[in-house]
């Protein structure tokens, strides 16, 4: 049952990514204009070359951070205010379930915008990717997307509770994040303390080793590669296991305040 | 074992806008049995969704005991999800880029319906709620009415055993709420082991649809019993129906006269006339309630003298009629 509930969910996302054509121009075309414009910037400074494929590693990996917050970690927050979460939380199935369907949803859905921006930026900026480290990068890229969307886990409950700040918080996570986990640069260059305390976000840490694959020395990478995988790997049981504790929580609290079932709190 | 057993139920919740507490339902005693289709009756704020959320594993009872099927609400919330389902009315199912025959599909998914059967349900629930033809539409595309229908028959994609339809016609047409209704009269005869708990301000439709009513107000169950025997149980008063070309205020004047019980009204929206429904101890009060009229220089367009309806069992429980409500509602007041 419950695994039918994560195919269920998540083809609806699918299905929307193929219904709404203007998504597909919101999605693809403007973020490649933004990754281009960090591209042209490091061209004009004459910047190693590296440097146009740490944008282009970056944007793709951008767009799988904000599906973990618009689409994931705000979905409760949205299925409240239209007035159907009350449809879910009566369902026998583990919500646990229902988020994870919205996650492979969404990673199929985002899947479209990485990979216009990669193959964009690989043939309109002639951006070198060695393909031949491809397959190690997918894995670690594997890895950094199942600690994303654990810890989008977290913030789905959080979103809920904070109710109406969803907007600021969303945003918090938004703009900020891109600065501190290196969307655009080598996290290093911010400092070890800043750049180590980036790395708690999963995307930080799976960016930098994917660069490393990549590019080695000239990735400048914060940890040492070897390190990064189980880090990952411990950070999605950590943060599973928070977000199971949290959605229990959020569901208990909310049973006992009525403010699950109930619009703009 | 009964499909549902209430004992002592109470809930509270903090006062939003001043200090201390609202009490919503206070010490609910009630049993529903298989096979029943059952009427919850009460005005705004009375505790009839707060009695359903709490059925239906949303809200925790602050004190008492809630089992569903045999499973208690509060510590077995997982077994009771499997046997039931809620329809709100006004409520949105599912969205805009899925069709209709794909969120059918989406929700029974949730209480793992295997898909050929799923899928056969969904077909006959869009035939009987009339959403057949849209079928292949896009829910951005419905009207209000189809989105309503399509919710109620996401409720029944689970075949569930006990379901809670919270004003489920509200907001549909007349023709629409009569296909509704025959669903859950056909539903409920067909599969003699399932049971309806049925919220609405429709009398009419509680009157239809359901073998037996509780009237509750103030988060207490005042009356419970068939509605046959509610009004069996009224006192011998009369009841009496006006058409009266006078505006609420002038009938709110009529309140004070010895020997009115209660008395309802509200504005008829097409002819602009108001409907003033009043039960007096003795029809003599009705020369007095004439008078006063008449004094008013207000016209009465038509009197009638009814036999006891559900409303009627309503007003003399509650002191106002539900169309007072609505009225209220419509005015913004």
């Amino acid at each position: 049952m419950n695994l039918a509930a994560v195919f269920a969910r998540a083809g609806v996302r699918v299905k929307a990514s193929f219904r709404e054509s203007s998504w597909v121009i919101g999605e693809t075309v403007f973020p490649f204009l933004s990754m281009s414009a960090f591209v042209l910037v490091y061209r004009g400074l004459h910047a190693p070359k590296e440097y146009e494929g740490f944008v282009v590693l970056g944007g793709a990996m951008i767009a799988y951070w904000n599906n973990v917050i618009w689409g994931m970690a705000s979905q409760f927050f949205w299925e409240r205010e239209q007035g159907q979460l009350q449809l879910y939380l009566i369902t026998p199935v583990s919500r646990m379930s229902i988020l994870l369907g919205m996650a492979l949803g969404g990673i199929a859905m985002t899947t479209t915008r990485a990979v216009a921006i990669l193959v964009g930026g690989m043939l309109l900026f002639h951006v070198e990717l060695p393909l031949s480290r491809a397959l190690p990068a997918f894995g670690l890229f594997l890895l950094t997307l199942g600690a994303a969307y654990s810890l989008g886990m977290i913030l789905s409950s959080l979103f809920l509770l904070w109710g109406r700040e969803v907007w600021h918080t969303a945003t918090i996570l938004q703009e900020p994040v891109y600065l501190f986990s290196g969307f655009y640069f080598p996290v290093s260059a911010m400092g070890a303390v800043v750049a180590i305390l980036g790395s708690i976000l999963p995307v930080t840490l799976g960016l930098d080793g994917i660069r490393q694959i990549f590019y080695g020395k000239a990735a400048h990478g914060l940890l040492p590669l070897g390190w990064i995988p189980p880090i990952q790997i411990a950070l999605t049981a950590i943060f599973l296991t928070i977000a199971s504790v949290m959605l229990r929580y959020m569901e208990n609290l909310g049973k006992h305040e009525g403010r699950l079932t109930m619009r703009g709190d | 074992m009964s499909a549902i057993q209430v004992r002592s139920l109470t809930r509270t919740f903090k006062a939003r806008k001043r200090s201390g507490e609202v009490r919503a339902l206070q010490g609910v005693d009630l049993i529903v049995e298989r096979g029943e289709c059952f009427g919850l009756l009460g005005p705004n704020g009375a505790g009839k969704s707060t009695l359903i959320k709490i059925l239906t594993t949303l809200l925790l009872p602050t004190s008492g005991q809630a089992l569903v099927t045999g499973y208690d609400v509060a510590t077995e919330p997982f077994q009771v999800r499997r046997r039931i389902n809620l329809v709100s009315g006004g409520d949105n199912s599912g969205y805009g880029v899925l069709t209709v025959r794909e969120t059918l599909h989406l929700f029974s998914q949730f209480y793992g319906v295997p898909g050929p059967v799923a899928r056969k349900r969904a077909e006959e629930l869009m035939e009987v709620t009339g959403l057949a033809e849209k079928a292949d539409q896009k829910l951005a595309a419905l009207s209000t009415g189809m989105k309503q229908k399509l919710n109620f028959a996401r409720g029944f994609m689970s075949d569930p055993e006990v379901i809670f339809l919270d004003e489920p016609t509200l907001g549909l047409d007349v023709e629409a709420s009569r296909d509704v209704r025959g669903f859950v009269a056909r539903w409920v005869r067909e599969r003699p082991e399932r049971t309806v708990l049925l919220t609405t301000h429709y009398m009419m439709e509680a009157d239809e649809l359901c073998g037996r009513v509780a009237i509750i107000d103030h988060g207490r169950i005042l009356a419970l019993d068939t509605p046959a025997a509610l009004k069996r149980m009224l006192p011998e008063e009369p009841t009496f129906e006006f058409q009266v070309s006078a505006t609420g205020e002038d009938l709110e004047r009529l309140r004070g006269i010895v020997g009115l019980r209660s008395m309802s009204h509200h504005a008829h929206p097409a002819t602009g006339a108001v409907e003033l429904r009043i039960v007096v101890e003795e029809d003599d009060v009705i020369g007095e309630v004439l008078g006063r009229l008449k004094g008013l220089d207000r016209s009465v367009l038509h009197l009638t003298k009814t036999e006891p309806t559900l409303e009627t069992v309503f007003m003399h429980h509650v002191g106002r009629g539900l169309s007072d409500e609505e009225a209220e509602e419509r005015d913004g007041r």
